[in-house]
């Protein structure tokens, strides 16, 4: 049975690590998520997104069986997630949090050991990743005299010891400056390229668009949209063109500027909306001759205007 | 290494490590040691040094009292109330005052003092007084006191258990009573202490909230067994370095009073009896299974603490804080307290069905059965008490885990005892 499915799931071309079917979660009286599914691909970093209290943390403790869902299954390569399945998988919850009598190394060791590591295996490799991070003298203090930043490193280290093939990190970013920030991040991408699943749950946008392959988008316990960035800002086009010119923008009535700035000497910008669901030459065609055109490029939302439109009608 | 044995050594290390366990370790035998010693001491030597002054109106009391080298007693012969007047300036601890009185219907007898009197010193003064008015009326109705001595008699009653075998063992219920309250004790301190230690562990990873990660390794269950055993083997170490150390500690003190300390201290009339007492409870300590008690202290130690530990997990599971915990605190310990003060009841009459029920009952057995052991008690009711011992920490175990698995994850959330039920009830 076995053989005939990695056979079969083999001949997909992108592999579904991790399938959630129709999983829905309420906590008494608060539904906290309804009826989610989505499908992460192998070998890939997967943005879960939202804004706070959107349900993904609850959705990543039911990944990981911290919690039960009321509905629904969870699948690791097509097989329903199990204790000893989650046991494999690095998690950084979003709760922060280490022995803070323990020392640095002891406590890696302990963790490492707990994910199946031998002692000289974890303590090798624990060694090597202090080195990485800028916490090598640190071995031998307490955890309680460490700052916060570098508390959170050592938790980065203790998912990611024991190489996972899945990563599950909650917000990962939140709490470092901008330059460990960067750190973990370029970390998380070279976990990436080793052949790593990374799924992380973030509620800011900016290192969505750099780390991520797919997303899925969770308000108010409910999916919103999910894919590939690529595919999810191609269908977000709102036909909105960028142009640097010089002339007077004539007036017509399959474009709106939705506004006009002016740049050194004549040089003007305006942001224009295109209402036929044409191309771009179109536009050119129908502005090159009123304006002498010195740019031209496409609005391509970001994330996080498409984040934002999205969630914000149904703060409202 | 299996997860739940790396868990025990972590929670068994981190606590044998920690400076407050060696100390308690050193200090625990020699505070013993003192609270033995420090009573037996004050009760010698502290009574000495008081003086008092007598005036004796009725002149029938005159040489009653008799100084020594403790009290000193001065009769002096002025006014009443100049007396007392004085009272207060001179150094002295107290006026008796003897009125003249009729032998019948001896009243009006006082002490006067500055500070209230200790009840010894009070019933000490009542003694001679009554003593004495006793001999005064004996010869007023023509009877010598010395033959009324004569005719006393003072008892000690052995007791001796006899056994199936026919063997004849001489017992004492007062070494019994020694062992089992020292057992009985140890046992509800060490419930209480190592159960504590359990609940806080338990706070301190749910609230600097690395449960989660250790969790994303091990099965809840797993992470509160590990913590529960970890914990009942820090209990057992110290209680064996306790064992070892006051043995060690009192094989010094007996090196150190030497055999003439021995003999000057049995020469004070006072201490002989006490001698006495001693030597005969010591040899009756022969009448008491001492294998059978150590094995089922052991076993009710650890059955006492597994019950009760994991229940103060539970309690652990459910609180952010050491002061969330205190609401949920009092029905599991009210079995424990009960026990202790049952204990009386428990001497009154070993055998009872008081006694009998209460060391059946799990929540109660390992004080109560403790108390019982030394007196001896029939093989079916200890094997019983044991079988009944296990099933219910077994119960509380399961109980504990299924309350643990869904508290240790919640924060925030006000406890009460519905919400608890709800986590037991909720499913896998």
């Amino acid at each position: 049975m076995k053989v005939s499915k990695s056979i079969e799931t083999t001949k997909n071309k992108i592999l579904d690590l991790i399938k959630i079917d129709h999983i829905s979660k309420a906590y008494s009286g608060h539904q906290a998520l309804s009826d989610i599914s989505l499908t992460i691909p192998d070998k890939s970093i997967f943005g879960l997104l939202g804004p706070n209290g959107a349900g993904k943390t609850t959705l990543i403790r039911i990944i990981t069986k911290i919690i039960q869902q009321d509905q629904g299954k969870v699948f690791l390569n097509e097989e329903e997630i199990s204790y000893d399945l989650v046991r494999k998988i690095g998690y950084l919850p979003e709760e922060r949090g280490l022995y803070k009598k323990m020392k640095v190394g002891e406590q890696l060791i302990y963790l490492s050991q707990l994910k199946g590591l031998s002692r000289t295996e974890a303590v090798k490799r624990i060694k090597m990743w202090l080195e990485k991070l800028d916490l090598k003298s640190w071995w031998n203090k307490n955890v309680e005299d460490l700052s916060k930043g570098m508390a959170q490193k050592v938790q980065f280290i203790a998912t990611v010891v024991h190489e996972p093939k899945l990563l599950i990190l909650d917000e990962p970013f939140s709490g470092f400056d901008p330059v460990n920030a960067d750190l973990i991040k370029n970390e998380i991408l070279e976990l990436r390229d080793k052949g790593a699943t990374i799924i992380f749950s973030t509620h800011r946008m900016e290192s969505v668009e750099e780390l991520c392959d797919n997303i899925a988008l969770i308000n108010q316990s409910k999916k919103i949209l999910d894919g590939s960035v690529k595919q999810i800002k191609e269908e977000h086009k709102q036909g909105q063109y960028i142009i640097d010119y010089m002339g007077t923008l004539p007036i017509k009535e399959s474009f709106d500027v939705l506004n006009q700035t002016d740049l050194e000497g004549d040089l003007k910008r305006a942001h224009i909306k295109f209402h036929e669901a044409s191309k771009p030459n179109d536009l050119i065609a129908q502005l090159i001759g009123s304006v002498q055109l010195f740019a031209f490029s496409e609005k391509i939302p970001t994330i996080n205007e498409i984040f934002i439109s999205k969630v914000s009608p149904s703060h409202e | 290494m299996n997860k739940v044995s790396l868990i025990i050594f972590r929670e068994y290390l981190t606590r044998v490590k920690k400076k407050s366990f060696i100390i308690a370790t050193f200090l625990g035998p020699i505070l013993m040691g003192a609270v033995m010693f420090l009573p037996t001491y004050f009760a010698l030597n502290t009574q000495g040094n008081q003086s008092f002054q007598v005036i004796d109106e009725s002149g029938l009391m005159g040489a009653v009292f008799v100084s020594d080298n403790e009290v000193s007693y001065e009769y002096i012969s002025t006014n009443l109330d100049i007396a007392k007047s004085d009272l207060l300036e001179n150094d002295v601890d107290g006026l008796i005052y003897i009125p003249e009185f009729e032998l019948n219907e001896p009243q009006g007898f006082a002490l006067y003092g500055a500070s209230n009197q200790s009840i010894s010193t009070l019933s000490s003064i009542e003694n001679t007084l009554e003593l004495h008015i006793e001999s005064l009326r004996l010869s007023a109705s023509g009877l010598d006191k010395e033959v009324i001595d004569s005719f006393e008699a003072n008892i000690d009653l052995n007791t001796i258990n006899l056994s199936n075998s026919g063997g004849e063992q001489e017992s004492s219920s007062g070494a019994a009573t020694i062992i089992g309250y020292i057992a009985s004790f140890m046992i509800y301190m060490f419930v209480f202490i190592y159960g504590a230690m359990c609940m806080r562990g338990v706070i301190e990873e749910k609230s600097s909230r690395i449960v989660e990660i250790v969790l994303s390794s091990v099965k809840p269950f797993e992470l509160m067994m590990g913590k529960v055993i970890g914990i009942a083997m820090v209990g057992l170490t110290q209680f064996v370095l306790w064992i070892l150390l006051t043995g060690g500690i009192s094989m010094l003190i007996s090196v150190f009073l030497s055999p003439e300390a021995l003999e000057m201290g049995a020469a004070n009339s006072e201490m002989s009896s006490e001698a006495d007492m001693m030597a005969t409870a010591l040899s009756a300590l022969g009448g008491i299974n001492m294998t059978l008690v150590l094995s089922s202290f052991l076993f009710y130690f650890i059955g006492g603490y597994f019950l009760y530990g994991a229940l103060f997990a539970a309690i652990g599971s459910a609180s952010d804080s050491d002061a969330d915990a205190q609401q949920f605190m009092f029905p599991v310990t009210a079995p424990l307290i009960i026990s202790i003060i049952s204990l009386s009841l428990v001497l009154q009459d070993p055998h009872g069905s008081v006694s009998f029920w209460m060391s059946i009952i799990p929540f109660t057995s390992p004080i109560i059965m403790m108390m019982r052991i030394p007196f001896g008690v029939a093989p079916w009711e200890l094997i019983l008490s044991m079988f009944m011992l296990i099933l219910g920490f077994l119960f509380t175990l399961w109980i504990a885990g299924r309350i643990y698995r869904v508290g240790i994850l919640m924060h925030g959330t006000k406890v009460n005892w519905k919400i608890l039920a709800k986590w037991f009830m909720t499913s896998d």
